[in-house]
């Protein structure tokens, strides 16, 4: 399971840009340059966080329309697992293969070979320097239920699946497309990367600040929430345990259809096997295990829309409702920060300027956090939305599908042998 | 004849031929069966482990025979109950034993053997209590109805059966009975044989499908109703989404629907299930046919050897000559000849005997070949009825697939609309 980053970053610059998709117009330069933090303290910023584009006009460009393929620039697969063997260990790779029209990108095609590892690195990143945006979910790193192994074929294609999932969420957020770790994470070479990974901020001055960050927020939680965040919560402590639920149902559904699909398979046969000793019967009893065979066919490409279409999206967003507890938290956290600084000022008598101004910026940065999580949560909602029509759409399809083949094959069935049953008795009328 | 399937097919009972006082004793003895004599229950039922055959533990369950004395109460005695334990192949080995033994007798039958061609609802463990207790009052039921037949009541094994814990199984394997299970005959007619053969395919081939089918059914309960609970979750969730709630809502509900349709489409099956299932049943009616035809030919075969036999004995009596070794012959060689007066009232009974086997002969042969023209008449008749009814319920089974379906459409077609204004 993903890692809760309970760590708040160095406060980096707030660079979200604001409001909701619909909220993308190009002549909102105004609004847009409100958000930009009062303290541009970028030497206090990880040398590798994003950096703020400084003009609201390179803003404008970057915005991205979610729902708008054509106007998409960059596209990502990620495929052809392969197996590595060393000493110590053994893991599997992915190509990553990127193709892009952005004018930052060096080159318009780039292949690399990443791990688990990498993906993992990535997703930290982007925790760090966006602490109150949704990052998507990776896929975990062990499964506990079922006894896939850690290398079988099945558990390596819906991890690939999901990995390029990951990345392709990535690539359409607004601001995220933008981060500098994504960027390299696509296009270096393995030794680049790994030189690069190194470079950051180590790990445990990482680790000191999530200490710091939870013991902050058990000091004493947080005043006020606001509504809006109050909402969100009671939201997705309900939305967590449906979609648990949902991802049992629909794991249930499968193996109840792959039971169903099996017994299928022996089921047809035994009617051609009866034939065999029936000379009369033999069209009828081959045409009954015609039918059944054909079902059961129709079965399997049901039980794969199945594992294709809907497990993979239910469980992103199973993986996903963590993931927005635990942004949700971090923004709790931020707000906690302020509120002991305030509770700090009315105490102490020394050092007041020194409050003053620290209480300043963590203002800044709550309205920041604030206003990056609503507008994701936004985004994030209308994404939810969609998939899940269109999951269930396609399920629905799926069994429409399933229930006409069935249907075409046993009509055609009775038609042939009404058609006999037909000549029988003209035959039988003849003098 | 009008048969009731509980007691399974069976042949008319021939009276067998008897010398009538021997016949007026049986009419005596018909009121006089051993339930009169002795009381008898199958108590109880309990599991036990052991090793089979092939040395592997198993479990099974082991039936209680309480048997007392029916006396005359006299000054309120209870008489002592005995009692042992019995497991279900030993009633099987007896129903064999009497089925081979009394083959002119309509044997009862014995409850299922297993908790076969059942699906979900009932179980199909043969360690259900549930099962066990029909088991129980069956296995009753029949010791009560053979204890209660005039003929079947008096034969020794059956009583043992009752009585004698140890060594019963020895004693029946040392009749012999499994031999005549398969008689050995010169001139079968082929077409028996083959109709034997037959019905020992279909039997086998129609236990297997209504096995399995049992099983889809079970499986396809299952795919229906985990969907139900879609019904619920989505309703749930419907109460914490504006936009998409009303979608949710209504694709619930329909899941519902879809959840449930599938206990009239079983209950529909079952119909189809009883079709083929009487079928199996017919294979055995098929079987006791050929059975009694393979009787007859045994009859009809024994009797001619036997006249062949003596016919060959009055040869030689009256030309002197013995053709086959005999221990008479060399008897007589070694102990001195019999007088010529001796010898022509040997040759005379001989003679006599060979004229009633001949006529005997005639009869049996006339009746054999009635026999096969009656019963052939009456299989031809059976193979076109069973041609029709299967081919019929194979339609009826797919009139049902093609229901099932077109319901399945329109589920699902709602369930999309539902889905597309999510």
């Amino acid at each position: 399971m993903e890692p809760e980053s309970g760590e708040a970053a160095p406060p980096p610059p707030c660079a979200e840009p604001p409001g909701s998709p619909d909220v993308l117009a190009f002549d909102d330069d105004e609004e847009d340059l409100e958000v930009f933090s009062k303290d541009a303290s970028l030497a206090e910023a990880n040398p590798f966080s994003p950096l703020i584009p400084t003009s609201p006009l390179s803003m404008i460009n970057h915005y991205k329309f979610e729902d708008e393929p054509g106007l998409r620039d960059l596209f990502i697969t990620v495929d052809d697992p392969e197996s590595h063997i060393t000493a110590i260990e053994t893991f599997i790779t992915y190509r990553v293969a990127t193709k892009t029209s952005r004018s930052e990108f060096d080159s318009s095609e780039y292949e690399v070979r990443r791990r688990y590892q990498d993906f993992l690195w990535l997703k930290s990143r982007l925790e760090e320097a966006h602490p109150t945006l949704i990052i998507p979910p990776l896929p975990e790193k062990f499964i506990m239920k079922g006894m896939v192994e850690r290398f079988s074929e099945e558990f390596i294609e819906t991890r690939r699946r999901a990995l390029q999932k990951f990345l392709s969420r990535i690539a359409d957020h607004p601001t995220l497309t933008f981060n500098e770790d994504f960027k390299i994470f696509l296009t270096a070479q393995a030794w680049e990367l790994s030189s690069h990974k190194k470079q950051g901020p180590g790990l445990f001055s990482r680790m000191g600040q999530t200490v710091r960050a939870v013991a902050s927020s058990v000091r004493g939680g947080i005043k006020n929430r606001p509504e809006i965040f109050m909402e969100m919560n009671d939201y997705m402590e309900i939305f967590t345990q449906k979609i648990n639920l949902l991802d049992k149902i629909s794991h249930r559904i499968y193996k109840e259809e792959r039971d169903y699909f099996h017994e299928m398979k022996e089921y047809g046969p035994i009617h051609t096997l009866w034939s065999a000793s029936e000379e009369d019967l033999v069209d009828s009893l081959k045409g009954v295990a015609n039918c059944i065979d054909k079902c059961c066919k129709a079965t399997e490409k049901r039980m794969t829309g199945l594992s294709e279409n809907l497990l993979p999206v239910i469980h992103e967003y199973v993986l996903y409702s963590d993931i927005l507890m635990g942004v949700l938290k971090r923004r709790d956290q931020i707000q906690a920060e302020l509120e002991s600084k305030v509770d700090a000022l009315s105490t102490k008598k020394a050092e007041k300027d020194l409050l003053r101004e620290e209480i300043g910026k963590l203002e800044d940065k709550v309205e920041c956090a604030n206003n990056a999580l609503k507008a994701d949560w936004d985004r994030w909602k209308q994404n939810m939305q969609y998939d899940m029509k269109s999951a269930f759409t396609n399920v629905a399809e799926s069994n429409l599908q399933y229930y006409e083949q069935c249907l075409a094959s046993w009509e055609s069935f009775l038609t042939s042998q009404t058609v006999d049953l037909h000549l029988e008795e003209d035959s039988e009328d003849r003098p | 004849m009008e048969r009731s399937r509980e007691d399974g097919p069976e042949p008319p009972p021939l009276p067998p031929e008897e010398p009538a006082a021997e016949q007026r004793g049986r009419a005596a003895a018909m009121e006089d069966c051993l339930l009169k004599k002795i009381e008898i229950s199958v108590s109880e039922a309990e599991k036990r482990t052991g090793r089979n055959a092939v040395n592997m533990q198993e479990t099974y369950t082991a039936y209680l025979i309480e048997t007392r004395a029916v006396e005359s109460q006299t000054e309120g005695q209870c008489s002592p109950v005995d009692s042992l334990w019995r497991r279900y192949s030993e009633f099987e080995l007896l129903r064999n034993y009497l089925l081979v033994t009394f083959p002119h007798i309509v044997v009862p039958p014995l409850p299922e053997k297993r908790a076969e061609f059942v699906w979900h609802k009932l179980s199909a463990d043969n360690m259900d209590p549930d099962f066990v207790e029909r088991r129980r009052i069956g296995l009753e039921n029949f010791l009560l109805r053979v204890a209660s037949h005039p003929i079947l009541c008096q034969d020794k094994i059956f009583y043992s059966f009752l009585t004698q814990e140890g060594g019963w199984k020895e004693m029946v394997n040392e009749t012999g009975f499994q031999l005549k299970l398969v008689l050995e005959l010169k001139n079968p007619d082929k077409r028996f044989t083959e109709l034997k053969h037959y019905s020992d395919e279909l039997q086998s081939v129609i236990s297997h499908l209504l096995r399995v089918r049992a099983r889809v059914a079970d499986r396809l309960y299952g795919v229906y109703k985990v969907h139900g609970n879609y019904g619920r979750v989505f309703s749930e969730w419907s109460a914490i989404e504006k936009e998409m709630g009303d979608g949710l809502q209504s694709a619930g509900h329909h899941m519902d629907v879809y959840s449930s349709s599938i206990d009239d489409i079983l209950e529909e099956e079952e119909h189809y299930a009883d079709q083929l299932k009487e079928y199996l049943f017919y294979a055995e009616a098929l079987r006791a046919v050929c059975r009694k035809h393979e009787l007859m030919q045994y009859d009809l075969e024994m009797a001619a050897q036997d006249l062949t036999s003596k016919k060959q004995q009055c040869e030689e009596l009256a030309t002197g000559t013995v053709r086959t070794f005999s221990l008479k012959g060399m008897t007589s060689k070694l102990f001195g000849q019999e007088t010529p007066e001796q010898r022509e009232a040997k040759i005379k009974v001989l003679e006599e005997q060979i004229h009633e086997g001949e006529e005997q002969l005639k009869s049996k042969n006339l009746e054999g070949r009635d026999f096969v023209k009656t019963a052939w008449a009456d299989i031809e008749r059976f193979k076109e009825q069973k041609n029709r009814d299967l081919k019929e319920a194979l339609i009826s089974y797919a009139v049902m697939q093609i229901s099932m379906c077109k319901k399945g459409i329109q589920v699902w077609t709602n369930a999309k609309e539902c889905f597309s204004k999510m």
